[in-house]
């Protein structure tokens, strides 16, 4: 049952955020399974995006332990590290909940900015590149064939060339998906991908999903509001209530759980059974 | 129905202008009321009130007007009617203001009264022209703005659009070749002594074209507003002045010594103001621009304070000087002495120089660091999550940037022979930053334009005195209103898969750090 304790590749354990006085959140810990799709989810407000800004070094833990466990054997403290730092070298990857591609630039370009670092020592902080070197020449044209796999994925060939703030809002969204991929992270956070799709371009996401868990070395956390999204794709759900995990187990074992119920239609434990079956469950 | 709608407006314009009008009686009570003028023993105070009511009645007439007409139409003006309309009374403002100094200034007190010559008529027949022609292009360019916003096909404005874009792709090559060919023309056109004058403006034009495509990889690329650009112009000066009256070196050997000093003044000053954002950072980079300047005019026993550094060394062609000597330019290739070699010496070393920046920075566009530097520009935290380091990408910007700039100093040295704390005031960033944004953030091809109009432009019309001043002023408002983003406003991509087409300035980001 408890799989993802096995061979975690995220680990937080006791992470408190507090704002000035209010508690974020509050003395959280949970595992992320190596290779597994775990949903974060919770009622707005309930700290979510707050564990991924701590997750990726947005902000500063006030405390808690956050260890990522490459698949090489690495390991990393995150909560050690500027945010730059996570995404280069503890390979924790993002999006983010209100959308930040580069919109002046091309989708191409998007890609090529992600493979950042890569390029960066090819190009021997610029001094090879400015002379054309071979070296370099070879390495853009190995970054542009790794975006353009990732431009397939995304069913956005096409629109390599035109500027990212032009693609419609789905697009936008994968592309957002497919630059973090082009890290080549071990743990990607997304943070509400599914929110403003449509029905088609939710099950395209939901493909798109599946496809990096069997195809990439990459585990996927994502917060997601949409419970059908939730229950297909997920192999973990952890809930979140005002900073608080109140459960954590397969999309199963949550769903039929009291606590998560009454947090979700916003009353006291006691009374679940009682509003349940006023709607009718 | 409209007449009481009209007599309510006709009262509201006019307490407006009345307000507008007490105003500026109360600004121009003393700002042009009065003046101090030398005297014998003293300072006396020459009252001038005739000229504050011109002021007075112009601002209220002017104000009644735009009440009336344009902003508060019946009607729903369009745009291109506005614009015109302030170019117009802009221009009319002018004209009426030059025509009350030259003719009138006996009668307002404003100076003392002048015959009217010949070629006064010369330039009020000028700016009149001008006016009509301001007109006729701010109409033109706005029909075809309107067209293009309107969704309505392929229109006029894309035909146009496509007929331009082989002209972009050799604009570049053409304006090159011309760039090469210039002393020639000029020399063969106007002679050596006639033609010294130009050169010395082409010179001074395309040293602010290397500072412009320097502070364009601050500003333009990596979206960092620097106010203090002068200040690596000031090191790169300063350094080759230093280091040659202390060692005794060459402007060869110094200019890459000006440009590594200047690129690590980029830094240490960039290190601490990096965290700031937007005007927070113009204002810091501002104040460190003028402390380097106040350092060198203070510092007297090193740089000579206010009276500057004099007979800094020549450049060289490969170690020969364009001296009358046996062994200078002349002598040796066989040739009648003129000091007219020199000058087209030096036009060549910063059109090189020029060049190479050009080169760098379109090559460093392309490359990760250039890509980071406009990823920056458009979402800072979108970088940060993309693992790249931004103080390091932002201080690499103000390095490069403050290494042509000091590139750029140590040639200013060199031609000058003579550099003090005078020369690099906030006003130079400040137009060396204009033209940036007037060609366009991020446009090679825009910065040149935009320094050719400036400076060339500004010399050129030196006959029309302050008026100069006012023109450009004019010149400014009118791009800054038809084309906000500058000039050239379209970003090309760094790379392509299949084509690379301009992104419309719409949708590139400005840069708030
Ligand atoms: N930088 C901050 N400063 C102060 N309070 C913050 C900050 N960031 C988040 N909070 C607070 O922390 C709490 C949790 O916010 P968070 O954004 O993590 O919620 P969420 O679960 O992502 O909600 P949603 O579903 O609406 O995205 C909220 O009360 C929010 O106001
Ligand atoms: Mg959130």
């Amino acid at each position: 049952m408890t799989r993802w304790k096995e061979n975690p590749v995220l680990t937080v354990e006791h992470l408190t955020m507090r704002f000035g006085g209010l508690v974020a959140v509050d003395d959280l810990s949970f595992d992320i399974g190596r290779g597994d799709i775990t949903a974060l989810i919770g009622p707005n407000g309930a700290g979510k995006t707050t564990v991924f800004n701590c997750v990726t070094g947005f902000y500063k833990p006030t405390e808690g332990r956050l260890t990522v466990r490459h698949s090489s054997g690495d390991s990393y403290l995150l909560e050690r590290m500027p945010d730059f730092e996570i995404s280069r070298d503890a390979r924790v990857a993002r999006t983010f909940q209100n959308i930040r591609l580069f919109g002046g630039m091309t989708v191409l370009e998007n890609l090529m900015v992600a493979q950042h670092n890569p390029l960066m020592s090819a190009s021997a902080m610029s001094f090879a590149g400015i002379f054309g070197l071979g070296r370099f020449r070879r390495a853009e044209r190995r970054a542009v064939e790794h975006a353009s796999y990732w431009l397939d994925k995304i069913d956005l060939v096409e629109r390599a060339d035109d500027p990212a703030a032009d693609l419609p809002y789905g697009d936008q969204r994968r592309l957002e998906i497919a630059r973090a991929m082009c890290t080549g992270p071990q743990v990607l956070c997304l943070d509400e991908p599914a929110a403003g799709l449509n029905p088609r371009e939710s099950a395209e996401l939901n493909a798109l999903l599946m496809y990096i868990r069997k195809e990439h070395d990459t585990s996927v956390v994502l917060i997601e509001h949409d419970m059908s999204v939730v229950m297909e794709i997920s192999d973990h759900v952890i809930v979140l209530d005002y900073g608080e995990k109140i459960a954590d187990g397969t999309p199963d074992a949550v769903k039929s759980d009291p606590k998560v119920i009454a947090a979700y239609l916003g009353v006291a434990d006691e009374e679940v059974e009682l509003v349940e079956e006023e709607v009718g469950l | 129905m409209s007449d009481l709608v009209s007599e309510s407006r006709l009262k509201a314009s006019f307490k407006d202008s009345g307000i507008a009008a007490l105003i500026t009686l109360a600004l121009s009570f003393m700002l042009i009321g009065m003046r101090t003028e030398i005297s014998i023993g003293g300072l006396a105070v020459d009252y001038r009130w005739a000229a504050v009511a011109i002021t007075v009645v112009v601002v209220f007439a002017g104000r009644m007007l735009l009440n009336m007409y344009v902003w508060r139409p019946e009607t729903p003006r369009t745009v291109t009617f506005r614009t015109v309309l302030l170019g117009l009374s802009i221009l009319a403002a002018l004209v009426i203001f030059y025509l009350v100094d030259r003719f009138l200034g006996a009668v307002a007190g404003l100076s003392p009264a002048r015959a009217i010559e010949s070629n006064d008529w010369l330039w009020i027949l000028l700016l009149l022209a001008l006016a009509v022609v301001a007109a006729i292009v701010a109409t033109a360019l706005l029909g075809l703005a309107e067209k293009r916003a309107a969704p309505t096909g392929p229109g006029a404005a894309a035909s146009i659009k496509a007929g331009l874009a082989p002209l972009g792709k050799w604009l570049p090559l053409a304006l090159g070749l011309l760039a090469v060919a210039v002393p020639f023309i000029l020399i063969e056109w106007l002679g050596s002594r006639g033609s010294r004058q130009y050169l010395d403006l082409a010179i001074l034009v395309l040293t602010y074209i290397m500072l412009g495509w320097g502070l364009n990889i601050v500003v333009g690329l990596a979206g960092l507003l620097d106010l203090g650009y002068v200040a690596f112009y000031a090191v790169g000066a300063y350094s080759f002045a230093l280091l040659s009256q202390y060692f005794g070196l060459g402007f060869w050997m110094c200019l890459p010594l000006a440009g590594i000093l200047a690129a690590c003044w980029g830094m240490i000053l960039g290190y601490p103001v990096l965290r700031l954002r937007g005007d927070y950072l113009a204002i810091v980079t501002l104040a460190f621009g003028e402390i380097i300047r106040v350092i060198l005019l203070n510092w007297y026993d090193f740089t000579g304070g206010p009276d500057g550094i004099s007979g800094i060394p020549r450049p060289t062609l490969f170690g020969i000087e364009f001296d009358r000597g046996d062994d200078g330019f002349a002598a040796l290739f066989g040739l009648q002495y003129s000091s007219i070699h020199r000058i087209i010496f030096l036009y060549y070393v910063i059109l090189a120089m020029a060049l190479v920046t050009n080169f760098v920075t379109m090559r460093l566009r392309r490359l990760p660091v250039g890509r980071a530097w406009e990823a920056l520009r458009e979402d800072e935290i979108a970088c940060r999550s993309l693992g790249i380091n931004t103080t390091n990408t932002k201080l690499s910007a103000f390095a490069t940037g403050a290494m042509f700039g000091g590139f750029a100093g140590s040639f200013f040295a060199t031609r000058q022979g003579f550099i003090s704390p005078e020369s690099f005031t906030f006003i130079e960033s400040a137009v060396i930053l204009a033209i940036v944004v007037l060609g366009g953030l991020g446009s090679q091809i825009g910065v040149v334009i935009a320094a050719v109009v400036m400076i060339g432009g500004f010399e050129f019309f030196r006959d029309l005195q302050e008026y100069r001043m006012l023109v450009f002023g004019l010149l400014m408002v009118i791009i800054m209103v038809w084309k906000p983003r500058g000039l050239i406003s379209t970003r090309k991509p760094t790379i392509g898969l299949k084509r690379r087409t301009g992104i419309s300035a719409d949708m590139v980001q400005e840069g708030q750090g």
